[in-house]
């Protein structure tokens, strides 16, 4: 019977609609099931590919092939390395670096986006201006820095034009300056986006009360405003270092192949068709990421953000 | 911009106030308030004498909230001139106004324990730890919460919230207390004991108390004094003993209730619900209806009359009266009233 015919059915008989629901589905079943579709997917997409990856790095390898064994050896190169430190060393200062100047520039335009735009429509407008370079492709995007950090460049043609310096200036491209630029370019408003989330749920009275109590800006900012978006900086702090310590291309594009990261040791191997050791450098790095990422959370209450 | 009234003319009554101490905590000239052209306040003016606990009542959007925030510094005044003592704080930061505000919620730090949330105003004066916590747990102490100095606002109930709230506004020892809507948030029955709280500590700091409202049984209760406003207007400013017998318009007798609004030949007369009674006319003034509900109070029985020219009126009767001869909703009713007891309303 179709649904219109039992309503109808139901208006004449003042009958309830009756579905079969005699035997309904053991609670338990039915919340597998609702379960099991993004379950099945992040199997298939995410714990499948990760278990190769982790299978494969105890493997034994030859010039094109891998054999299957499980011996230790893809590790202990890693740790004995000394291109792995400097690898490491290398991404750490790119993090640490890019972390630092994130955080200050996107916390404060968080705060000035939250605390000093009076009308939410600006409020908008404004982020959304933030995120006009997302609207073209990464690749685009990196490139366009190439023109414009140049010798012969935008920048330099117009420091040249101000005559402060005869020389352009040759750090500006291809450098460490260059990579850490790119970098906040594409990152800051991973770091704006939490940290605005987590200050728009500052409760104004708070401001209010604080400035009534006496305190000037910098001290509401000290005392209220950073205590209360800890868990919007931790979050963007995490999505941030999380990309550049997973960044390969950006590196290679801007430093123009003089400078690595931990990753671009990865691609160096896979070219080689060394599949086993490139397995266990991934696995080592995704346990200093893992590492990192409980680290900052653990200095934070997530739920609370998440939460309301 | 802003049309001041310097207080050092002779023009204005100020000037005498520059010479000897006030004898207000508060003076409000001629304030105003306005949002991009719309008014929120209009050309108030009011004086609230040395320690008197002042309620502003008015309904929602009457701008009494608004003339607080002024009052307190956390909104700029359109025009007129903001006098605390006798120091003209128009300008003045909240901090530097000898004001103190307690929030509508309370606002305490989420992330500080009531004793740190007590102190902040001295941290931010810079005073050492160990001091401002020892005055901190004082004032702790005076709104009865020492014993949860160092819990957090989340684990404390509403009641705790306030009078953490409230030790916070006093530490800076304020010569006004500003309170948002102080009781709103709490359940009937705390509201009535910390209202009795509110009057005690006012009474023995022997300081000012603004306190905002739309209840007309709280103003009554604790002011000494009560400003009944209305969209951006004061109405009525006197003791709630006068504002209860003598309401000026019919706003202010709708408003401040218990009163019945009756239109006559000489125009718009307030007549007290408790001095109406049901019976048949006489020699007394009548308006006659019938019943539409009856309400049993306890000491009182509320009889609402709908009368038969169309007015909603009500009769309070002491609960004894009501049952030698009790009525019915539906019956026919005749409200009578002594000419003396109708109070005439101008518009």
């Amino acid at each position: 019977m179709s649904l219109a015919a039992r309503l109808e059915q139901t208006a004449k008989t003042g009958a309830p609609i009756a579905f079969r629901t005699k035997r309904p589905w053991p609670g338990a079943i039915v919340s597998w099931l609702q379960a099991a579709p993004l379950a099945l997917v992040l199997l298939l997409m995410f714990v499948a590919p990760l278990a190769f990856v982790v299978v494969v790095s105890f493997f034994d390898y030859g010039r094109v092939d891998i054999y299957p064994a499980f011996m230790l050896d893809n590790y202990v190169e890693v740790f004995t390395s000394e291109v792995t430190g400097r690898l490491y060393l290398k991404t750490l200062e790119y993090a640490a670096l890019v972390e630092a100047i994130t955080l200050v520039l996107g916390f404060f335009v968080a705060y000035y986006l939250t605390f000093h735009v009076r009308t939410l429509r600006w409020r908008i407008v404004l982020l959304l201006a933030c995120s006009i370079p997302f609207f073209t492709s990464n690749v685009i995007r990196m490139i366009s820095w190439i023109p414009f950090l140049g010798r012969e460049g935008i920048l330099n043609d117009a420091v040249m034009a101000t005559h402060l310096v005869s020389q352009p200036l040759d750090f500006l491209l291809f450098s460490d300056f260059a990579v850490v630029v790119a970098y906040v370019h594409i990152f800051t408003l991973m770091m704006v986006a939490p940290v605005v989330n987590s200050m728009a749920k500052i409760d104004r009275g708070l401001i209010a009360a604080a400035r009534d109590a006496g305190a000037t800006e910098g001290q509401i900012v000290r005392d209220i405003i950073i205590p209360l978006s800890k868990t919007g900086i931790a979050l963007g702090s995490v999505l941030v270092l999380t990309q550049v310590m997973g960044d390969y291309y950006i590196v290679r594009m801007l430093s123009g192949g003089k400078s690595a990261g931990v990753v671009t040791g990865i691609a160096t191997q896979l070219n080689a068709f060394e599949y086993p050791p490139a397995a266990a450098s991934s696995v080592v790095l995704l346990i200093v990421v893992i590492t990192l990422v409980v680290g900052i959370f653990s200095l934070v209450d997530v739920r609370k953000e998440l939460a309301a | 911009m802003n049309a001041r009234h310097p207080i050092n003319t002779p023009a204005t009554p100020l000037a005498q106030a520059a010479a000897a101490p006030s004898r207000y905590d508060v003076e409000l000239v001629a304030v105003s308030k306005s949002y991009a052209g719309a008014a929120a306040v209009e050309t108030i003016s009011l004086r609230i004498p040395k320690a008197s606990y002042c309620c502003l009542l008015g309904p929602s959007g009457c701008g009494k909230s608004t003339t607080l925030r002024m009052i307190a510094g956390h909104e700029q005044v359109s025009a007129g001139d903001i006098l605390i003592g006798d120091r003209n704080v128009t300008d003045a930061p909240p901090a530097a106004r000898g004001t103190s505000m307690m929030f509508q919620n309370y606002a305490l730090f989420p992330h500080m324990t009531a004793v740190d949330n007590v102190a902040y105003s001295l941290k931010v004066r810079g005073v050492a730890k160990v001091e401002r916590r020892a005055r901190a747990r004082e004032f702790l102490d005076l709104v009865r919460m020492s014993s949860f100095a160092e819990r957090l606002p989340a684990q404390m109930s509403g009641g705790q919230q306030q009078r953490v709230a409230l030790a916070r506004a006093l530490i800076t020892r304020p010569q006004v207390l500003l309170l948002d809507e102080p009781l709103s948030a709490l359940d009937p029955f705390l509201r009535e004991h910390m209202r009795g709280e509110l009057k005690r500590l006012q009474r023995e700091l022997g300081i000012s108390f603004v306190h905002v409202t739309h209840s007309q049984e709280e103003a009554m209760a604790l002011a000494d004094m009560v400003v009944v406003m209305e969209a951006g207007h004061i109405r009525q400013t006197g003791s709630a003993r006068e504002i209860f017998e003598k309401p000026n318009t019919a706003f202010v007798a709708r408003f401040i209730g218990g009163h019945n609004v009756i239109a006559t030949p000489g125009g718009q007369v307030a007549v007290r619900a408790d001095r109406c009674r049901l019976g048949s006319a006489g020699s007394l003034t009548s308006l006659s209806g019938h019943a539409a509900n009856i309400e049993y109070l306890g000491p009182m029985v509320r009889v609402s009359v709908a009368t038969d020219n169309g007015l909603d009126a009500a009769a309070l009767i002491p609960d004894e009266l009501f049952f030698t001869a009790p009525v019915d909703i539906g019956h026919a009713v005749t409200l009578i009233w002594s000419e003396r007891d109708a109070h005439a309303l101008s518009d």
